[in-house]
């Protein structure tokens, strides 16, 4: 059943899609430049291999400018690519601060998996704002979600490259998925340059092993 | 090999226009449309024509007239595009087509990336076109092949209105065959259909309404358009478009148990319409924006004298702006049928979060140029402006209007010829002064208005994902091509004063831009410097920056540049270069302690 019913008082209707296929609603937040949509882009192709549905939702066009960014990727999903208030499975973050931006969609029991390396937006910068401290970020999250926070770009440089953090993101979601591990390690391989394949490969792995 | 593909709305529209046999192509950028043109001049053998235009009225009319030859044609561009090109799109009404012709304007509720939320379907109403509104990527793509056929069939234009969540969605498309069959071109002489002087235009206006009523009989037995009557329900959705998906999840997580009309194409097809009208007491119109399906509704029922309720935005259940969502149809849904449920309770988030605007990118030349306006002319300076990436200098004190393609150079000219006193100087870019800015820099020339006209040359349009465009000389595909001087264009519009400036180099700059404001007339700095993405895709940046913290004084100076890559370390008090550093040297200049020195990488 899926959560809302109870939310919106359930009057006895439909499943949400049909038998046997699995359900999972992904919300990826981040900041332009962050690899943000080839990282649903990953995500989505390999769940096409699996054959099953998927909807996504992506920031194109200004908000690309150091923005914040979000996409919804929607698995098993056959409605629109915009995922309801308070149903989203899970959360991935690839900044610490834009998790708490997008949290109106997630579920009481959503996992969050988030990387704890602040991107430090312009107004902060130039001091005009401040911004807010990391752990207190994660307590928040923490007091309401089941929440998965490491340094993924630590563990990207580990890797090889600060820029296989997305991949090292994906590796910890991977454990969640309605998508088999392989099939996601071949989307990388497809998707990433090739001189970096076993950069985010190792990258992949490194982030699966946080969850 | 399976033919189901993860897919980008866009892409998926690009496959349709394959799979249709498109023959010529021809847009303008603007998201969410750009990616459909970006894909068909990427591919690598093509059978078709694609061309970047200069802008949606030639890309029009360029599309136009390979239909008039007979081919099957497609242009593409955002729906504000379409007011450029309206001056075509009304006339090519009563021409027709012999071909096939796909105008494609993607609408953008919410304005995620656009200066309003027109509803280009009123623009298909307008100029008695059909009109196809997907509510997926799969639909998008299969539509395009049968947008192909009935242009072809009615001998008219047909309008195909994807929205952002359509362009910009993604979802697992199944692909079909690709048509190899392609018409025959051959340009045909017939004066009572192409020459639309007031004799010929006065028959066609009749012919135009008589084949419309045609299209609507037609589009009656659409497979776009389903029709799900519950026997048992005396209540109805009725939902258009994209909101469609969403109704129809709300739908089922409510557990409603009305019947459901999904209309994606128009005009809106009458006998599903009173159908539905007669199974039910209620009906409610869920669709986007304009209330297009919902006045057509309302009007039929009246016509057949039908008692149905019809809600919708009239009474204020469905908003008339931003996108809709499946929250906002199941809070619409609850209100219409008199559902006893309560929406979900949002908890506030308590820590303070700093905003996240967009922003120019570390290194970007505009901001360097902006920087020297603004001390040049001042803060009193006036500084309309344009549509482009430079549109972000609205943070750099330095952008007061933005209104259309084009508007920078006329609305300076307005404001100064208004008696204005202060200097004016407006910022517009290169494919922005390809697109429309060059009619606006004649008439300022013409007119006499004294005002300055920076045009930020970053070699290329970047902010709808970096198309080539006629300064460049590179076409859509990559062919070389006449690299056209925008300097020379200015001088032969008849600007006197016309220099380029490098705008990385504060001090040339800074004099081009003091001359510029006190010569007489209108005046044109070319601000000139590769977009700086460019620059770090090629592999060009070679060196960054570092802070002495000797020398540094904390004066932020450089900090309130406000490029990405400087920060302001709050506990050192000193500024701090970050490794979003593209060398370009700027602050290097801005810095009068000498706190700044290059590391070479």
């Amino acid at each position: 059943m899926h959560p809302d019913m109870q939310i919106w008082g359930n009057i006895g209707g439909e499943e949400m899609s049909s038998a046997g296929i699995p359900h999972f609603d992904l919300v990826i937040a981040g900041v332009g430049g962050q690899g943000t949509i080839l990282a649903s882009d990953i995500i989505g192709k390999a769940a096409v291999m699996e054959g099953l549905p998927v909807m996504a939702a992506e920031t194109h066009g200004m908000a690309q400018r150091g923005g914040s960014v979000v996409n919804h990727l929607r698995i098993g999903c056959e409605f629109g690519s915009l995922i309801p208030l308070k149903s989203a499975d899970a959360l991935m973050a690839l900044e610490p601060s834009e998790a708490l931006r997008h949290l109106e969609y997630l579920s009481d029991d959503s996992i969050v998996i988030v990387n704890t390396e602040p991107v430090l937006p312009v107004t902060v910068t130039s001091g005009i704002s401040s911004y807010p401290d990391i752990e207190e970020i994660i307590d928040y999250l923490e007091q309401r979600f089941n929440v998965k926070a490491f340094n993924a770009v630590q563990l990207a440089k580990k890797a090889g490259h600060v820029q296989a953090m997305n991949t090292v993101m994906i590796g910890a979601i991977s454990k969640f998925l309605p998508i088999s591990e392989n099939v996601l390690k071949e989307c990388v391989k497809a998707s990433v340059p090739k001189r970096t394949v076993d950069i985010n490969i190792k990258a992949f792995e490194l982030g699966s092993l946080q969850c | 090999m399976s033919t189901r593909e993860f897919m980008l709305g866009n892409v998926a529209i690009a496959r349709g226009i394959i799979e249709g046999g498109g023959q010529v192509i021809a847009g303008y950028p603007g998201t969410p449309s750009s990616e459909i043109i970006d894909t068909l001049a990427a591919m690598e053998k093509r059978d078709f024509y694609v061309e970047w235009s200069v802008n949606e009225k030639v890309a029009f009319e360029v599309a136009a007239g390979a239909a008039i030859a007979g081919a099957r044609s497609v242009v593409t561009m955002k729906h504000v595009g379409l007011n450029v090109a309206s001056d075509p799109l009304m006339t090519l009404s009563y021409t027709g087509v012999k071909g096939a012709m796909i105008i494609i304007s993607a609408d953008d509720p919410s304005c995620h990336s656009s200066q309003n939320e027109q509803d280009t379907r009123k623009y298909a109403q307008f100029a008695l076109m059909p009109c196809f509104d997907p509510s997926t990527p799969q639909e998008a793509k299969d539509m395009v092949p049968d947008a192909f056929r009935l242009s072809n069939k009615f001998q008219t234009a047909v309008i195909f209105r994807p929205t952002t969540r359509i362009s910009h969605g993604k979802s697992d498309v199944e692909l079909g065959k690709v048509s190899y069959d392609k018409p025959q071109i051959k340009f045909e002489k017939i004066p009572e259909r192409w020459i639309m002087m007031p004799k010929n235009a006065r028959v066609r206006h009749p012919y135009v309404l008589k084949i419309f009523e045609d299209i609507r009989k037609e589009l009656e037995t659409s497979l776009w358009n389903e029709l799900e009557i519950r026997e048992g329900s005396k209540i109805a959705v009725i939902s258009s478009g994209v909101a469609s998906v969403y109704a129809k999840e709300a739908m089922g997580i409510l557990g409603l148990d009305a019947s459901f009309l999904k209309i994606c194409t128009y005009p809106v097809p009458e006998n599903k319409v009173i159908s539905t009208l007669k199974h039910a007491d209620t009906v409610l119109v869920i669709e986007e924006l304009e209330p297009v399906v919902e006045d057509d509704v309302r009007i039929m029922a009246q016509k057949q004298g039908l008692g149905t309720k019809i809600l919708g935005k009239s009474e204020g259940l469905v908003p008339r702006h931003g996108e809709l969502n499946v929250d906002i149809c199941m809070e619409a849904i609850s209100k219409a049928f008199g559902l006893d449920t309560v929406p979900p309770v949002i908890p506030k988030v308590d820590l303070e979060l700093p905003t996240r605007p967009p922003v120019l990118c570390p290194g970007c030349s505009h901001r360097a140029a902006f920087y020297v306006m603004k001390k040049v002319f001042g803060k009193d300076g006036i500084y309309p402006s344009d549509i482009g990436c430079y549109t972000l200098g609205v943070q750099s004190g330095a952008v007061d209007t933005t209104l259309c393609m084009g508007a920078s150079i006329t609305v300076s000219s307005g404001i100064y010829h208004a008696g204005e006193e202060h200097p004016i100087c407006c910022t517009i870019g290169d494919s922005t002064f390809f697109h429309t800015g060059m009619n606006g820099l004649l008439n300022a020339v013409y007119n006499k208005a004294d005002i300055t006209v920076a045009i930020m040359d970053n070699r290329i349009t970047a902010m709808t994902g970096h198309q080539p465009n006629p300064g460049m000389g590179g076409t859509a595909v990559g062919e070389s091509t006449v690299a056209v001087s925008i300097s020379d264009i200015c001088r032969a519009l008849g600007a006197e004063f016309v220099e380029e400036t490098d705008p990385y180099d504060l001090t040339s700059t800074e004099d081009v831009f003091r001359r510029a404001r006190d010569h007489k007339g209108t005046s044109v700095v070319i601000a000139k410097q590769p977009c700086v993405i460019d620059l770090r895709r090629s592999g060009a940046i070679k060196s960054s920056f570092s802070v002495d913290e000797e020398k540094c004084t904390g004066c932020k100076a450089c900090v309130k540049f406000g490029c990405p890559a400087t920060e302001f370390d709050t506990e050192l008090k000193r500024a701090r270069i970050n490794n979003m550093c593209t060398g370009c040297g700027v602050c290097i200049q801005i810095c009068k302690f000498g706190a700044i020195l290059e590391v070479k990488r």
